[in-house]
């Protein structure tokens, strides 16, 4: 679904990524993982196209992404929930929503209600807040409200940067379930985390990230049965 | 009663109390008030750049004065009717927000800010090198027998009132209608955060340039109604104050408020006149008002009203 070939990308003439790449496939959870400044929020911009590619290809569902302007990627079916949530902070969480439904241009394949209602039914919990501002919901609904407001794009594959982060156990658990419907659906979804023991259990493969580049990819259920495998893996 | 109608309510209840006024004001302060309500229009177009999207221009000057000389010139010398010459002047305020929108919004921040500054001290060079057509620095008048519209006369100060009243309240309408409509969301998500707007997938750079175009035809509607209703038009208008003085009055009355602009320029303007007649020493006093008013109501007069009326446009 979504192949990423040898990129190279960077900030200026600081080059982060060095021949970075990987893959992930319909209904597939791949977890990018790695140290602070390995690439892996990088990565992830690079793909979207908000930073130019020195080397290499995106390509998504066999057609080619990178090159193209920022704001056409997102229409193409890549979603993506940058680290921070950076919601739209004075508008309501039901404008939040509409801005990500109306986004699309066309109208949604199950129509911009549907699409919606859709998007609701996995966080029950943004329906009781729908006329609230966003900047006044916790830290967790925050999070599911900008998860929500990508789905409303119906995307094929989801970017999700440090989704559990900072948040508590069972808000991490709420969206660990979210993942799972998604991956369930046929949603490809390709997660940034540095602490991978909470989404371990539903991600299929885990790729460390090291330098700009993708050391190795390992099953998850081989790092979940061995957690020492894990520990040596992240070189703690 | 939902949040819409609220909203509607209350606006349609302030341009039926400013209509009202023609009736009740005497004249110098009717005079007044038809001129703070097309400064409005022009705070209001300033607004809808600053106030929205986020783009902060210290170039509105170029707009309102392509307004001013996109009617006034025309009429002067080409002998052309009102109506003609202000659509000529709503013509060169799109024309310039598109050209300096072109250029200007490659940059962002103080970037922009310094290329719209540069754009408009360019247009106040221009006026007052193309002296033989603008006299310069001393500028025009429009004589009266040319300000008539449809048999009426703009002259007449109860016309003139109306006439002002009537821009404002188009503009204002115009505007409601946009902050509300999805596209107007789109302009606050980009202040809001440009890039998360653009991973949703907006062409914010398009966005952002509507805006811009859309800003100087209304900060140029509000030019040529200056032009048409008073009747002059010189360069003092497009100098750098012209481009700060929105600024100031949308920052005072609520940026990112329908109704601020408005509010912001009366008080302005009437704070300098009571100034004036205290000492002459005015702008040092309204200097002081200003510096307090920013220190303590930053989000301005009606940003606060709006903290409690949470519905408000």
């Amino acid at each position: 679904m979504l192949e990423v070939e040898a990129i190279e990308a960077g900030y200026g003439p600081v080059r982060v990524l060095r021949g970075l790449g990987f893959s992930v496939g319909i209904g597939e959870i791949l977890c990018l993982t790695g140290r602070n400044g390995a690439g892996k929020t990088t990565a992830l911009r690079a793909v979207m196209g908000l930073l130019p590619l020195t080397a290499g290809q995106v390509r998504l569902g066999g057609t080619v992404v990178s090159g193209l302007p920022a704001h056409r990627v997102p229409r193409l079916g890549l979603g993506y929930v940058p680290q921070g949530r950076r919601l739209f902070g004075p508008m309501t969480v039901a404008e939040n929503l509409e801005i990500g439904l109306q986004a699309r241009g066309g109208r949604p394949p199950r129509g911009r209600q549907g699409a919606l209602a859709h998007a609701l039914a996995r966080f029950p919990r943004l329906r009781e807040r729908l006329g609230q501002r966003a900047d006044t919901l916790s830290g967790g609904e925050q999070q599911m409200l900008a998860i929500a407001r990508a789905l409303c794009l119906e995307p094929r594959v989801l970017l999700l940067d440090e989704p559990t982060e900072g948040l508590q156990p069972s808000m991490i658990a709420a969206i660990r379930d979210v993942v799972k419907g998604l991956k369930d659906e046929g949603v490809a979804v390709v997660l940034v985390e540095q602490r991978i023991e909470a989404i371990l259990s539903v991600a299929d493969r885990v790729a460390f990230v090291e330098g700009g580049r993708v050391r190795e990819t390992v099953a998850a259920a081989a790092l979940g049965a061995d957690p020492a495998l894990l520990a040596a893996r992240l070189g703690v | 009663m939902s949040r819409g109608a609220k909203a509607v309510l209350l606006h349609a209840a302030l341009l039926a109390g400013l209509l009202a006024l023609n009736w009740v004001l005497p004249d110098y302060h009717r005079g007044n008030l038809a001129r703070v309500m097309v400064l409005a229009v022009y705070a209001m177009g300033y607004n809808l750049l600053f106030g929205y999207t986020g783009l902060l221009s210290l170039g509105h000057a170029l707009f309102f004065a392509a307004g001013m000389y996109g009617l006034a010139l025309p009429m002067h010398h080409l002998g052309l009717g009102l109506v003609p010459a202000f659509g000529a002047a709503l013509l060169a305020g799109a024309a310039c927000g598109l050209a300096v929108g072109l250029l200007a919004l490659r940059t962002t921040g103080v970037a922009f800010m310094i290329v719209t500054l540069m754009f408009a001290q360019a247009g106040y060079l221009a006026i007052l090198i193309a002296g033989a057509w603008t006299r310069g620095d001393e500028g025009f008048t429009i004589p009266a027998a040319a300000r008539q519209v449809l048999g009426l006369d703009l002259t007449e100060p109860g016309v003139r009132y109306l006439a002002a009243w009537a821009l404002f309240a188009a503009v204002l309408a115009i505007l409601f209608r946009l902050v509300r409509h999805p596209a107007g969301r789109v302009l606050v998500a980009i202040r809001e955060n440009e890039e998360r707007a653009r991973l949703l997938g907006y062409d914010t750079h398009a966005m952002k340039l509507l805006a811009t175009v859309l800003s100087a035809t209304v900060a140029a509607a509000g030019g040529a109604a200056h032009a048409a209703l008073f009747g002059y038009a010189g360069a003092s208008f497009a100098a750098v104050q012209y481009s700060i003085l929105p600024l100031l009055w949308v920052l005072l009355g609520g940026a990112g408020t329908l109704v601020g602009p408005f509010v912001g320029t009366l008080f302005m303007f009437y704070l300098i006149d009571w100034a004036a007649d205290v000492t002459p020493a005015y702008m040092l006093l309204a200097g002081l008002a200003l510096i307090l008013l920013t220190l303590f109501l930053p989000q301005g007069i009606m940003g606060l009203v709006r903290g409690r009326l949470r519905w408000l446009p």
